[in-house]
């Protein structure tokens, strides 16, 4: 079959990408700025006997789609800065029960219901500390239309292999944008799916074989008739108030993520080598920062660029290579700093770390960030 | 009930209610109509928010699911429409399903999704010892009504109703044979029902309030209900203050995940090649 040329949105590329992952259920509240991948989801999946719901809230919405992935559908809900607020509930209930789903979240300016619907970036502490309690989870983030639908479909992979939950955060910019997009030939994707026991005979839902492994996943409605709760359990999954207990289990889900932190991880980078200024960004900021990084260049300033396509686990070992080489690091951002405290955390004091936020409701101009490289003492 | 015993996990009991707590009847009754109906172990799926009814679902030997605080009936919206093949019944509280969880209630009963809903109503939140609820009756003492509660409560059974559930009983965990008759014509319902089975609470309800032990209260819940269909034939001083008991409300409708499902046929019908659509969905089959 040959490859696909489309002209697409970001919201409708995520959608084209959980479709590919094989998508069978979406549950969602409307909320601008993601609200396409609702009402696409509510036109394709019932051609494909998938199903499509919008619940009464965004709480609802997450919960229902944990309920269909326990009868072994993969499920996906999308919102924003608000929804994604009351999303955090369950989101901690799918990290500690170890249900894959993958929640897109397209940022707009917050807090509270802020600037309806103008781009921010301001999420990515939410997304990884939004629910109470140490848990592991995944963020994606794309930087361009084509990369909408690789990680949402990646997003759905890794959900899948590692039972933990997994966010897409792009922003209002990503998700309006239009570019051209070449999807690739369906007979090529392979979907990753979880898995599963042989047989419910002796079936224990979270044995596991190490200290990092994720455990076999059975559906609903096949005769293993297990039992699923948000409280700390056993490996037979059955409520547990042993210390031990505890202890084992929160320090496997989090190993989960950690140990596995290389595959997850994913970046771009443009110049990097030999650059002693970097640049570290994600999403729409990083396609002004790619522009600024290039003219900087052009003019013969050693720049580079690095894009982060996961945001957590925080890509650590390639942050901490740039460490001393790149003599400043400037982090753009729309927010005030959050990804910057990361790199700070990671950089320490080898590398100087600039923070270039924004914070009204702005896309930045390439020349903004161009001049906030050329203006730092 | 050694035949009914089988749809226990036996190696999770004992339970962790207190003596004289109304909620292992209550599981008992729906346990029992489960057995008349024979339905089959593992095309049921019990799905519970938080609270001390909330727990049953650990004993029950079926796919289980113990949610979040006053969510198990989007929960389980997930799991019936994914599934309409299962029999997908909630366990829930007064506090659970009516406060914290009311919107998810009245928006399952409105879309008349087939769950049937089970809410044990000790008209008290126990787990957290004894904070007065939604369904709290006006004047009663709890640790967050230290004067008497101020508030008015829910008529679930009303509510449910006009929300749109098509089945709706009230029975209490006196009234067992009644409760395991409205539970197993709720769960022969197919679409959204509701079960409001009133249970004692002695540990809080009753000794804030000195309502005396289990057996106490339960005459207590005896003479504040009264059958629907005796209730007719009442004057009307004979029945004020009191609480209907029995089947109030079977109006029988098209079930939403069937609905659900009938559209799909239609769409995929009227679609003659749904190949090259937003995405070429048909090779991937999961």
């Amino acid at each position: 079959m040959p490859k696909t040329v489309k002209l697409m949105q970001g919201n409708e590329a995520c959608t084209a990408g959980a479709l590919a992952a094989g998508l069978k259920f979406y549950a969602g509240y409307p909320i601008t700025p993601s609200t396409e991948i609702a009402e696409l989801c509510a036109e394709e999946l019932p051609k494909i006997g998938g199903k499509f719901i919008q619940m009464e809230d965004e709480i609802g919405s997450i919960a229902a789609i944990i309920g269909a992935s326990l009868t072994g559908k993969k499920s996906m809900t999308a919102t924003s800065g608000p929804g994604f607020s009351l999303m955090q509930e369950c989101l901690g209930y799918a990290s500690l029960c170890e249900i894959p789903l993958v929640i897109v979240n397209v940022q707009r300016m917050g807090p509270s219901t802020g600037m309806p619907t103008s781009p921010a970036q301001a999420d990515v502490m939410q997304a990884r500390w939004g629910t109470h309690g140490d848990h592991p989870v995944i963020v994606l983030a794309p930087g361009n239309v084509r990369e909408c639908f690789e990680l949402t479909l990646r997003a759905f992979d890794l959900s899948e292999k590692y039972r933990v939950p997994a966010i897409v955060l792009t922003d209002e910019v990503i998700g309006h944008m239009r570019e051209k997009v070449e999807l690739p030939d369906p007979a090529d994707v392979k979907p990753v799916r979880r898995a599963a026991p042989k047989s419910p005979a002796g079936y224990k839902p979270y044995a596991v074989e190490s200290d990092s492994a994720t455990p076999l996943m059975a559906p609903f409605g096949e005769g293993y008739r297990w039992h699923v709760t948000g409280l700390f359990h056993d490996e037979s999954g059955f409520p547990s108030n042993k210390p031990e207990v505890a202890d084992k289990l929160l320090r496997r889900l989090m190993a989960k993520v950690e140990k596995n932190a290389a595959d997850i991880e994913d970046y771009a980078t443009e110049s990097l080598e030999d650059c002693d200024i970097a640049v570290i960004s994600f999403g729409s900021s990083a396609m002004s920062s790619l522009s600024a990084v290039r003219r900087l260049r052009k003019e013969g300033k050693k720049a580079g660029m690095l894009r982060l396509k996961t945001i957590w686990p925080f890509p650590e070992t390639v942050v901490r290579e740039l460490a001393g080489h790149a003599k400043t690091i400037f982090v753009p951002e729309m927010n005030l700093g959050q990804l910057a405290l990361e790199v700070e955390r990671v950089v320490g004091c080898r590398s100087r770390v600039v923070r270039v936020g924004k914070v009204n409701g702005e896309l930045f101009r390439p020349e903004e960030i161009y001049n906030a490289i050329m203006g730092a003492k | 009930m050694s035949d009914a015993l089988k749809y226990f996990r036996q190696d999770r009991l004992p339970h962790i209610w207190c003596p004289g707590c109304g909620h292992g009847t209550v599981t008992g009754a729906l346990v029992r109509a489960i057995e008349r109906l024979g339905l089959d172990k593992n095309k049921v799926c019990v799905v519970s928010g938080i609270g001390c009814s909330s727990r049953a679902v650990g004993y029950l030997d079926f796919d289980t699911l113990h949610t979040a605080h006053g969510r198990a009936l989007a929960f389980a919206t997930g799991i019936k429409l994914s599934r309409p093949d299962l029999k997908v019944i909630v366990m829930t509280g007064d506090g659970d399903c009516t406060a914290i969880g009311g919107n998810h209630f009245i928006h399952a009963a409105r879309r008349n999704i087939g769950i049937t809903t089970i809410v044990m109503n000790n008209e008290i939140y126990g787990m957290t010892s004894g904070q007065y609820s939604p369904m709290t009756p006006k004047g009663l003492l709890g640790t967050t009504a230290p004067y008497g509660n101020a508030e008015r409560s829910f008529d679930l059974c009303e509510l449910a109703k006009a929300s749109g559930a098509t089945f709706v009983g009230r029975g209490t965990s006196f009234h067992v044979p009644l409760l395991i008759d409205l539970i197993e014509k709720a769960l022969q319902n197919d679409g959204f029902s509701v079960v409001e089975a009133i249970t004692q609470c002695p540990t809080y309800l009753g000794r804030k309030n000195k309502l005396g032990g289990a057996v106490e209260m339960l005459n207590w819940i005896k003479d504040k209900t009264v059958n629907a269909k005796a209730a007719a034939a009442l004057p009307p001083e004979k029945k004020a203050g009191k609480l209907l008991i029995g089947e109030l409300h079977n109006a029988p409708a098209p079930e939403f995940a069937g609905e659900y499902g009938e559209l799909i046929g239609k769409v995929q019908r009227s679609f003659e090649n749904i190949k090259g659509g937003l995405w070429e969905c048909a090779s991937n089959s999961d």
